[in-house]
């Protein structure tokens, strides 16, 4: 394993506080890429192989290349917004090194040249947005942001702006709504962002770890980084482990390691020395796999061979003492509420397989419930305009078609003993209808 | 106020779009901005929403941290709260309101200040959160000025089952902890401090060995 990157010194006391970043070399690649001309730094980007780390994985120096040239303003948003389940990266990388995504967002506004900035931190995380309010305002004390940086001719803005408990604004449209006050619904694309994105400008949207990985980029070179991690998955990468393990947390790896010891050497595995039922490799929105996928490399291409998706790196393991009815139940419940309301087959969709769900769970569904309820989700997946409808339709499109005779039990089960506790109160109440008794 | 929170189902199916199940007042005009000559507006109120608006001077941008000075000025985003936000914002109360009924965060009735969210969501409840709610809310009971409900992922499933209290995270939460974090909460202590995630060094044992 390569040395960390993202994390190194990350447990350092006051590495947040400007001054000790500052010691261990902070800022010093901001002024190497200053001294850069912008063509030839977005194509380190783009060398480096960096891919997108909110979930969708989309080369970052390809999407900063969209960006039209000219004398519009232009807009870096970064997004904090970090609501997938289970995961919680970016969480650790701002409360204990702001100054690395600050120093990143800045290399990208230059790269693109967006003078006016943004950071669009969920409202939850209320303590690590104080702390990134204290940073940025650091490093406008410094000179780091502000007119003419470092003695070059680029001034920058950046601020940082709060959710208040939205999971769509984590969709880059749905952020750019909520950053400009309304509700946070996802726009029709295209446009995309990077023509037509906040305030009508152009605007890059990255998530926190793809921008926090920029200084590195520039330190190794992009030749240095892309021999880090395999083909077309270059890098290191956080993953955000929890659910059934012994050791839940965010572990930097390679990406290409293999799953089995990132679950199980790393995480360690299930209590109890438990199997695993079933895991989700990138966050609850992604299909997911079981123990037979556990050999595969953890990295975008491999997991998508396996037919699930990296998504935002975040590894759900569910044990065998778990249920898949309770999970889709979850599932479902989470995102019909999330869901804006704005599309139809998400909004009905989701709504629809909560209650499909519920009724197994009363013990009211029938064994055709199934069929219905996967079609349900074969007619949300690419009917909206964002993917919050795919992103449940696709892990309780997977746990039906892998776990299919364990619904079929749980429905069996829940529907005897429903029938018998009907029985139990009509005998009770001393009601004889025929064909039932207690 | 009675209007402001009478629920109004919209979609036959329990299928939602955020607020769409709220009343609106209909013995008021629509769309009036309210007069800022004789719409009295608490100084310190006044001076969060014009610093909102300096720092995101363009369109609507300072709603939402107009509308999270309203929530602290009031304790949730009451109509006159709202109404006194649009005179400085120059806006309807309309347009706020809309903002903040589709956003989790945003209180639309009188509740507790003292806020509890515990995570319900797939890690935490893989890992007992569905009880942890349940025994901090049976705990809890009817204390004074305290909201608890449960919550989207809060990201910090590494320390599952937990909470946010006015939030600060805490976890994971064992229920043998559950009166004293109750107790906390009522005195309005500092949460579990040994369980505070803030203070939790990183997992991966590459971090360590340095």
């Amino acid at each position: 394993m390569t040395d960390t990157l993202l994390f190194t010194n990350i447990d350092e006391p006051g590495l947040n506080t400007i001054d000790v970043y500052l010691a261990r070399g902070g800022y010093e690649q901001l002024g190497r890429a200053l001294k850069m001309e912008r063509e030839d730094l977005i194509t380190e980007l783009s060398g480096s192989g960096l891919r997108g780390r909110g979930g969708a994985g989309f080369p970052m120096g390809r999407k900063a290349s969209f960006i039209p040239k000219g004398d519009m303003q232009k807009y870096v948003v970064c997004n904090a917004d970090e609501s997938e389940p289970g995961t919680f990266k970016d969480r650790e990388l701002i409360q204990k090194n702001p100054h690395q995504l600050i120093e990143g967002l800045i290399i990208a506004a230059y790269a693109i040249d967006a003078t006016i900035n943004y950071i669009y931190i969920r409202g939850e995380y209320d303590q690590q947005a104080d702390i990134l309010d204290a940073a940025i305002a650091e490093a406008r004390e410094r000179g780091f942001l502000g007119e003419k940086i470092l003695g070059s001719d680029f001034s920058v803005q950046l601020e940082l702006s709060r959710g208040a408990g939205a999971y769509i604004c984590g969709e880059e449209t749905g952020l750019l709504d909520s950053l400009e006050g309304k509700r946070g619904n996802p726009r029709l694309k295209p446009p995309f962002p990077a023509n037509e994105g906040l305030f009508n400008g152009p605007t890059l949207i990255n998530n926190v770890e793809t921008l926090s990985a920029i200084p590195s980029i520039i330190k190794l070179g992009a030749e240095g980084y892309a021999a880090i991690g395999v083909k077309d998955s270059s890098g290191t990468k956080l993953v955000s482990i929890s659910g059934n393990v012994e050791r839940p947390g965010n572990y930097e790896i390679e990406l290409g390691t293999s799953s089995r010891e990132l679950i199980y050497d790393l995480a360690g595995g299930p209590v109890d020395g438990r199997a695993i039922k079933c895991w989700f490799p990138g966050g609850s929105s992604t299909p997911v796999l079981t123990a037979d996928d556990l050999d595969i490399g953890y990295d975008y291409d491999s997991i998508a061979a396996a037919g699930s998706m990296l998504g935002s790196g975040a590894i759900i393991v569910v044990d065998e003492t778990q249920s898949v009815v309770e999970l889709a139940y979850k599932l479902a419940k989470f995102y019909s509420h999330e869901s804006c309301g704005k599309c139809t087959p998400c909004r009905e969709g989701t709504a629809w397989t909560f209650h499909m769900v519920e009724r197994i769970k009363e013990g009211t569904a029938t064994p055709m419930d199934l069929d219905i309820m996967a079609a349900v989700q074969e007619q949300i997946i690419g009917h909206c305009l964002c993917v919050l409808g795919d992103a449940m339709a696709m892990p309780i499109g997977s746990l039906i078609a892998k776990f299919r005779d364990e619904f079929e039990a749980e429905i069996e089960t829940n529907r005897n003993e429903r029938e018998r506790k009907l029985a139990e109160e009509f005998a009770a109440a001393e009601v004889e209808i025929e064909g039932i008794s207690a | 106020m009675a209007d402001a929170q009478r629920h109004v189902a919209r979609f036959t199916n329990d299928s939602r779009i955020p607020g769409w199940d709220r009343a609106a007042d209909l013995t008021k005009e629509p769309a009036v901005v309210p007069d800022a000559a004789t719409t009295e507006v608490p100084a310190e109120l006044r001076a969060a929403i014009e610093d909102a608006v300096r720092r995101f001077p363009v369109g609507d941008s300072a709603f939402i941290p107009a509308l999270y000075a309203v929530q602290e000025q009031y304790g949730w985003c009451s109509p006159e709260g709202i109404e006194q936000a649009a005179s400085v914002l120059a806006r309807t109360p309309a347009a706020l309101t809309a903002v903040a009924t589709f956003y989790d965060m945003f209180r639309m009735e009188p509740l507790g200040r003292k806020t509890v969210y515990v995570c319900t969501n797939i890690s935490c409840s893989l890992c007992g959160a569905d009880e942890l709610l349940e025994a901090l809310e049976a705990e809890l009971g009817e204390a004074p000025d305290v909201h608890i409900r449960g919550f989207e992922c809060l990201g910090a499933c590494d320390i599952a089952p937990m909470a946010s209290v006015n939030g600060i995270y805490v976890g994971p939460i064992g229920l043998d902890q559950v009166p004293e974090l109750a107790r906390q909460i009522v005195a309005g202590d500092d949460p579990l401090p040994a369980k505070q995630l803030i203070k939790r060094p990183c997992a991966d044992p590459k971090v360590a060995e340095k």
